[in-house]
């Protein structure tokens, strides 16, 4: 269905689709969808419930097999996916989970690395169930990390967290973001949360890019700037929200 | 900042500070009430109270036939049934019977966990082996296991054979139907990531399937392990010159109620420890989990 090579040059982008078309039933959710992520761009999806997000998502993860479609797709051969939910499996002890998959000599030395970079320094031989929420949307960020991805699929990693975890969340991932540089694409419906967080938004509509949106904000970033409130302005206009 | 900081936490002390003198409760109605809540739940447990049922039995039983009450033809006194064992045991009888007894719901138990495993990973993991497998299984479990008597003496005669089918076909059926549920019952999510982070198909059964259906695989267990005693008892009624079926059976002969009871307490301590051991170990491989029961 999709092809998929891996980076070969330097000047490949982290993902590139074209006529990407995925279909359920007789509707089609991706319409000959065009798409062009650089290497180590943060990149941020906004759109309302039923616009395909998800579903552009996860055929770039390429995890939709049942899903009818055609298209060009070129990913990396290191993709990293986090989820809503931090998908830990219960069974294992936090460590494993982060090292799961992980082949080769040091694997374990890489997740305790990982794991103290997202301030879970002691916990690898924790349940999952003894982590709080953040906690272990941590330990997911931890196992997507360990993995040295050349891009991060992120589908509303913050979505099920309170407000004040996500805040942490947020400047952590950004932290990460800025000293290992993956290629991200974060699926989101909070304006906010990409303003603050992505160098580029794309709002997908019907199956298509709508818009294509570069922010350029000083970092770190303030939700108090005016240029903050105009992107957010912009964006909330573009998904069809008045403003008052 | 921390000024504004600083106010706001006297401010609160203050708020908080109940005010001497004011009104308690509006409607005027405060009462003070003594203790805690009526309890509706059964209260604290007493360490080992679960036994006080069984000894009153015993007791009752013992007082029964003290008395004369207990005619020993009906059941034979506690003390008798002492003296039976023990003699039982002095003669060897009593152990040659449990070790044939053991050694056929073990090899029965052995090959129906193998057996029943392997078909619900077999069919649980392929669409091939859920056609092939799952419909002839769940029709087998329609038929009681002892059903097949009949058939199985047909084919394997009367031998340690055909026994120790006749136990591994029930431990089999009751393995693969709460394996093969507990199997097919794990979360799609988890399969989704162990796709997203690329794992072989060995590596993923070994971290998430195995762990996954380990508590159905559990339940089989604590199942079958019943249902091997009770294929053991019927077996050995069918022409067996050993265990400990065949024992109480040549006693109904003698009317030996005696050596009958000796025989069902031989029972009765298989079944708890058996049960007992299996759930010490499913205690220790799903220590991850976290229920009702702590």
């Amino acid at each position: 269905m999709a092809t998929h090579t891996g980076g070969l040059t330097e000047a490949r982008p982290a993902i590139r689709t074209s006529g990407l078309v995925r279909r359920f039933g007789d509707r089609d959710v991706l319409k000959n969808l065009d798409l062009t992520v650089p290497q180590g761009e943060f990149t941020a999806l906004l759109g309302r419930s039923g616009s395909g997000k998800s579903t552009l998502l996860r055929a770039v993860a390429r995890l939709d097999h049942t899903v009818e479609g055609s298209g060009e797709l070129s990913v990396p051969d290191r993709v990293s996916l986090s989820f809503q939910d931090s998908r830990l499996l219960p069974w294992l002890r936090v460590l494993d989970n982060v090292v799961l998959g992980l082949r080769g000599p040091g694997a374990r030395e890489r997740g305790l690395t990982a794991l103290a970079e997202v301030g879970l320094e002691g916990r690898d031989r924790s349940w999952p169930h003894e982590l709080s929420g953040g906690e272990q949307q941590r330990a997911a960020l931890a196992r997507a990390l360990v993995r040295d991805p050349e891009l991060l699929l992120a589908d509303e990693p913050f979505g099920a967290l309170d407000a004040l975890t996500r805040i942490r969340m947020h400047d952590l991932l950004r932290e990460l973001y800025e000293r290992h540089r993956p290629a991200v694409l974060l699926v989101t419906h909070d304006v906010d949360e990409a303003v603050e967080l992505a160098d580029r938004v794309l709002v997908l509509e019907d199956g298509l890019i709508s818009v294509d949106l570069r922010i350029d904000l000083p970092s770190p970033r303030s939700r108090r700037e005016p240029r903050f409130q105009e992107y957010r302005d912009t964006l909330l206009a573009a998904l069809g929200v008045a403003q008052p | 900042m921390t000024d504004l900081l600083a106010k706001a936490r006297t401010a609160d002390t203050e708020t908080v500070t109940p005010q001497p003198g004011g009104p308690r409760n509006t409607e005027g109605t405060a009462r003070v009430s003594k203790g805690t809540r009526r309890r509706l739940g059964p209260g604290r447990a007493l360490p080992f109270g679960r036994l006080i049922g069984p000894a009153l039995l015993v007791l009752a039983w013992w007082a029964a036939s003290a008395s004369g009450h207990l005619d020993p033809r009906i059941l034979s006194s506690p003390g008798t049934v002492l003296a039976t064992a023990g003699d039982l045991v002095a003669t060897g009888r009593l152990q040659d019977n449990v070790l044939i007894s053991l050694q056929r719901a073990g090899l029965g138990l052995f090959f129906g966990v193998t057996a029943g495993v392997i078909l619900a990973v077999a069919a649980g993991l392929s669409r091939g082996g859920e056609y092939l497998l799952d419909g002839p299984l769940q029709i087998k479990r329609a038929i009681p296991s002892l059903a097949m008597l009949p058939l199985l003496i047909l084919w394997l005669g009367i031998g340690e054979q055909m026994k120790v089918t006749v136990i591994a076909l029930g431990v089999a059926v009751n393995m693969y139907i709460n394996t093969y549920a507990s199997l097919t019952g794990i979360d799609s999510r988890y399969v989704e990531l162990a796709e997203g982070l690329d794992l072989n198909r060995a590596t993923f059964i070994r971290k998430v399937v195995v762990p996954g259906s380990l508590p159905g695989f559990f339940v089989g267990l604590r199942l079958g392990v019943t249902s091997s005693w009770l294929g053991l008892i019927v077996v050995e009624q069918i022409n067996a010159t050993s265990g400990i079926g065949y024992m109480m059976f040549q006693a109904q002969q003698y009317a030996q109620s005696d050596v009958i009871i000796v025989g069902l307490v031989a029972y009765v301590i298989f079944g708890f420890a058996s049960d007992a051991a299996v759930r010490a170990v499913e205690r220790k491989a799903l220590s991850w989990r976290r229920t009702l029961a702590g």
